[in-house]
This record gives structure tokens, sequence and C-alpha cells, in this order.
């Protein structure tokens, strides 16, 4: 057996990721509750951890003048035909403009009007430079006297106890030990889930894909592994994205008006709707249709627009400016070619994740959620995720005074040791690999629970099929070893996911309806139905899931079980 | 999609190392390696943190990738991104870090 050495570390509030969320909780706490000590965690560094590493074209939440925080909530809700939870929405909602004056400060740079105001791109987006805007949250994080961060520090599971949850522990990739975290209160803010299905480019360029490949979903398996309820993990995200480099649309699509065409030349986005799910599935229907591929118009752009458009992508996906420039495919000679990407489980665009209250916190005592883990509130983005993250932050300084500070963890070693050494070891009896059981898993997914191969749809007995794999699939990965702390991580990373893909089966299954096209295309279902309008809620009792139908009036009351 | 580091250019500072997201760099022997390119995701956070450029950053061949290498020279006020092309000429296009996106 190979020894593992365990370091602890304490403090009143323990943040799990240092992303969008996860930053603003801490500068937060830094600010309003500098008596408390606070540590925050992230698998990477968190000057370019998480899904912002490369940068972010836009705010795309923002209340500009003449609308109202309602008018979002609004607009949020009939995007996802009313499965929401107004009272998340609206308190994010209400805070964007104030944490958007507060990244300025910070020296994040905004567009701005002749008269002051935030130039917009549409009624509640507007114009940055968003390449710096994870090392602006780092150094904000860092001038935090009572605030530590913990880098390269890789969170596998939550320590409940006392019916609360009371830190967590991971695996120091550096170090190579395992680092017990105990605390008052935690914030998780961990980021969604990517890598369920399989990718666009399966092969070579597996990783590029929209959201961070390194966003495994830890946040919601530590959470179903604890008892917590999630909610919506069936409203999937799909991305319109540009061909083969998987960069974002919306810049091209708001920023130039360029509409999507098919290769006839024909608009047809009309015939499908306009929510992010419809203009989605308008590129599937039409591909389908042998209408396809389909294009944004950029064609006729001028120079000057297309110059602005390779530096604006420069700032957030080089990876279509260095393909513009060396395919010689200039926007404004030629269309924009798109295409959907695989699906991924994020509550930051859709309302997947922790059932949580107005105050951010989840189920679980003790334990709160913010940004992309946290569900019920869809279309957050980044000012929204900030938001999330200082409400959390608030409501988890405010826990943590009712909690005795100090907390034998002594109990717990043992167990933890045990269960980083079962996954250690040189010699692997087992031929299978962690790479070889995530590619079954996406491959799985891909053909039986609606990923690109099946143009998003599935059916009841194609699930079952997934259901079947993915059990398969857990339980070759009980015998999976690594022999460094890397490798750990990688196992770790893949229960992560299996558990994920577990139980978005089930929330698949569950939803008998077709309410968004594309994110929830259910074959056997293939219309709304009055009595789906509610939320579709699960936990995880004795390894299977159990799924729970909630009103869409639900709010806190509701959700403390 | 990945990104290459050029072991001649390299002197191992590990600055790559820390800012990768996934984790995928590491110096051994003194030069940074990159652990599967297929594990890149293609944010370039090692490409403008290197002080040497000595990484750059490219479109595999299943992205349509024809060879060009994209450098950046990350200075205080602005990113230089430089494209190599295969034919030896180069493109090169300033950021302004205190310019927002046009769209």
């Amino acid at each position: 057996m190979i020894t593992v050495n365990v370091r602890e570390e304490k403090a009143d509030v323990l943040i799990i990721g240092g992303g969008a969320a996860g930053c603003y909780a801490a500068i937060t706490l830094g600010e309003e509750h500098p008596g408390l000590s606070v540590l925050l965690v992230d698998k990477a560094n968190i000057k370019r951890s998480g899904c912002l590493a490369a940068g972010v074209n836009a705010l795309n939440a923002y209340i500009t003048q003449g609308h109202t925080p309602k008018d979002y909530a609004d607009y949020a809700k009939e995007d996802a035909a009313g499965i929401v939870r107004e009272d998340l929405l609206l308190s994010m909602s209400e805070g964007l403009n104030e944490v958007t004056a507060k990244l300025e400060k910070l020296g994040l740079v905004i567009q701005k009007n002749p008269d002051g105001s935030y130039a917009s791109r549409g009624w509640r987006n507007i114009k940055i430079n968003g390449e710096n805007i994870k090392p602006i949250l780092a150094r904000a994080v860092l001038d935090q006297s009572n605030v530590k961060v913990r880098n390269h520090i890789n969170v596998v599971d939550y320590i409940a106890a006392d019916g609360q949850i009371r830190g967590a522990w991971g695996i120091d990739l550096r170090k190579e030990e395992i680092v017990l975290f105990t605390a008052r209160a935690v914030i998780c803010a961990t980021g969604g889930a990517a890598g369920l299905y399989q990718p666009n480019h399966p092969g070579t360029s597996r990783h590029k894909m929209w959201y961070s490949p390194f966003n495994t979903g830890a946040g919601y398996a530590m959470g179903l592994r604890a008892g917590a309820e999630m909610t919506t993990f069936e409203m999937r995200f799909i991305a319109l994205r540009c061909k083969g480099t998987i960069a974002p649309t919306g810049t091209i699509a708001q920023g130039v008006g360029a509409p999507q065409v098919n290769s006839r030349g024909k608009a047809y986005q009309a015939k499908y709707g306009n929510t992010t799910a419809e203009r989605l599935w308008a590129v599937v229907k039409e591909n389908l249709a042998g209408h396809g591929p389909c294009y944004l118009s950029t064609h006729g752009i001028s120079l000057e627009q297309a110059a602005a458009l390779e530096r604006a992508y420069l700032n957030m996906a080089p990876a279509q400016t260095l393909f513009w420039r060396e395919s010689g495919l200039n926007p404004s000679e030629f269309d924009v070619e798109i295409e959907g990407s695989e699906p991924y489980v994020v509550g930051g665009h859709t309302a997947s994740g922790y059932w949580i209250g107005a105050d951010r916190s989840t189920t679980l005592p003790g334990l709160f959620a913010a940004g992309d883990v946290a569900g019920g509130c869809p279309q957050k983005y980044v000012t929204g995720s900030f938001v999330e993250g200082e409400i959390a932050a608030q409501s988890a300084a405010k826990f943590a005074e009712g909690v005795a500070p100090n907390f034998d963890s002594a109990w717990i070693k043992e167990k933890i040791i045990r269960q980083v050494q079962q996954f250690l070891g040189q010699d692997n009896d087992s031929p299978y690999t962690v790479e070889s059981l995530e590619e079954a898993m996406q491959q799985a997914m891909d053909e039986y629970a609606g990923g690109i191969k099946t143009y998003y749809a599935y059916s009841e007995s194609s699930l079952k099929i997934a259901r079947k794999h993915i059990e398969r699939l857990t339980q070759l990965s009980e015998e999976l070893k690594a022999k460094d702390f890397y490798g750990l991580l990688k196992i770790f990373e893949l229960r992560e996911r299996l558990l994920v893909c577990q139980a978005l089966i089930e929330h698949l299954a569950a939803r008998k309806e077709t309410r968004w096209h594309a994110f929830a295309e259910h074959l056997d279902y293939p219309e709304r139905r009055e009595d789906y309008k509610v939320f579709i809620n699960s936990k995880l009792e004795q390894g299977k899931i159990r799924i729970i139908r909630r009103p869409l009036a639900a709010g806190k009351e509701e959700a403390v079980v | 999609m990945s990104i290459a580091i050029e072991a001649a250019k390299c002197v191992g500072c590990g600055l790559c190392t820390e800012v990768c997201p996934g984790n995928l760099l590491q110096v051994k022997a003194g030069r940074a390696v990159i652990r599967d390119v297929r594990d890149c995701w293609g944010c370039t956070a090692c490409v403008k943190e290197c002080p040497r450029q000595a990484i750059y950053y490219y479109l595999a061949a299943d992205l349509g990738g024809r060879g060009g290498r994209l450098y950046a020279e990350n200075t205080k006020n602005e990113i230089k991104w430089q494209m190599y092309w295969p034919d030896g000429s180069f493109d090169e296009i300033v950021t302004a870090k205190g310019e927002a996106n046009k769209y």
C-alpha cells in the first residue's frame, strides 16, 4: 500500500472553485467580512482557471437603460419555456449592474457611450475587453488579507458531520498529498460538466470544445454523493458555434448582424423560433432536410468590420482568427460555417444544478452554491455568477457565525486515505484505462442519450441502453489504478462524470415531453405536455437516482426538505 | 488543437505550468512539456504567459490546420499576436488592452 500524507487546513468559510462565482465570493468575504478567515481552493490557478481562461467576448447579462431586472427575468423564463425559479432570476438580475460597476473599478475595460453609459450590444449585453478578466479577478482576490488561495488542489468530496457540511477534502497535485479542509460554512462554485458526450472532434482535438474540458461536474457529483437535491439536469446546453474552432457565434450574429443561412443561401431562422434552443435546433433541422451546411452570412461586411472581428476573437477564442487567416476564408468574403456542439450540463446557461434557496443555500445545511453549479437560474452568465457568488458569500458568512469553530476531523482521515489508496498503485491488473472508459462513456452518451450522432434525440429504449453502459463503466472504474496524483485526478474526474451521466439519464427519462428542442429531444414524446410544467429534481439514494417532481412556484420553503 | 513548446527557446521557468487550467504542463529536465496535446483546450493562457515566446498555438489537422503558428507578445498595454506561415511570411495583429471589443 502506498503511504499518503494528509495535511489539514482550517477556515471559517471554504470556497471550492475559483472561477467567476468563487472569486467574487472571496472578494465579497474579503471586503465585507474581514474578521472571517477564508480559503479559496482551485484545481488549477485562479489566474486562468475555469471557463474564462481564454477570456470572454462580452458581458451578456446587464440591465441597460429603459429595462428592468424583471425584463431580464422574463426573458430568461421565456427562453427556458417556463422551467425557472423566478425568485432566483430576480435576485440575480437585481445585482447585475452593481457587480459590473465593481468589475470596471477592478480594471475591466468596458466600452462607454459619449454620455458615460456602457455601450451595449442589444438590450442586455455590453461591450468589454474580457481577455484579462481572470487575471483581474485573481488580483482582487489576492488583495484580500483574510483570503488564502490554494491553487492546484482538486477537491474530491465534502466532509459532512452533525447534519451539516463541515469542509471538503482534495488532492494536492503539486505536493502529492491529501488536503483536508475544515470550515464552518462551504461555498461550492466548481462549474458545470463538460466531457460527458463525445465531442465534435473526438481525435486529436478532443478538447477543442465550447465549455472548459476541465470542468467535470465535480460539484454536481459531490452534491449527489452527499445527498443534495439537484434540479433540471435534463435541460442540457448545446452551443451553436463556428465550425471546427467551436468559437462563439454571438459576436458575429449580434456584432455585425449576420443572419443564419443554409447552403442554398436562404435565411431559415424564422421557421423555427428564436430561443437559444431553437437557434440551435434550426441548424439541426436544416441539415436533416438536406440544406446544410449552415452559415452565418457575413459576406459583404466591410474589411474594417472583418478586422474588428479578428481582434475580438483574439480576446476570447484565438483559434477563430488563426483559422480565418490560415484558410483565407475572410468573413467579409466568405460566410462562417456553424455547427452544434455536444451537450453539456451547465447551470449558468440553463437551469441545471443544485436546488437552492433565494440565499443560495443548498438542501444540505452549511453548503451554498453559486454560478454554473447552482440550478434554477439560467442565463446568468459571468455577471450573474458574480451576483450569486456575492449572495452565497453573505449567506455563508451569516451561517458560519452560528457554527462552532473547532471540529475534530481525525475520525474521517483513515476513510479518506483508504479512498485514495484504492486508486493508487504501480501495478494495474485491469486492462482498462481511464481514457478507454472515458471514451466508452462519451460514445454511449452520444449514441443512446442524445448526442451529436442522433441529432441530440433519444427515446426510452435508447436511454435504457445508456443506463446499462454507465452502470457497467462505473463498475469498471472501481478497478482503475493511478501511478501519480495527476493520474488520480483523471480517475476522480471520470467517476464524477459517470455519476453526472447517471443522474442526467434519469432526468432525461423523467421528463416525458420535448420542452426544449435539441436540449431535451424525446422521440417518444415529441410535444410539450401541460403536466410537465414542473421541475424534475433528483437525489442519489443507495446508489440510485430518485426523481422528485416539484411545482414551478417552488421557492425556498419547498427547497428545504 | 494544441500548443507546442520550442525546447530551444524554453528556459524552464515554469510560469506556463502555473496558468494551464488543465494542469497539462510540467517542467521536465529543465524544459516545459505538455502531458498530452489532445488534452489542450486551446485557451492560450500559456502562450500569453511565456516571457520567451517559446510556446505557440496551432490548428490541428482535424481543425483545418495548414502549419501556421500563433505566438503572443504580451506587454503591459497590448498583446502582439504574431502568426508565422509555412512560407516564411508573417502577420501581426495587435490588440490593445485598454480597448473594448467593437462587437
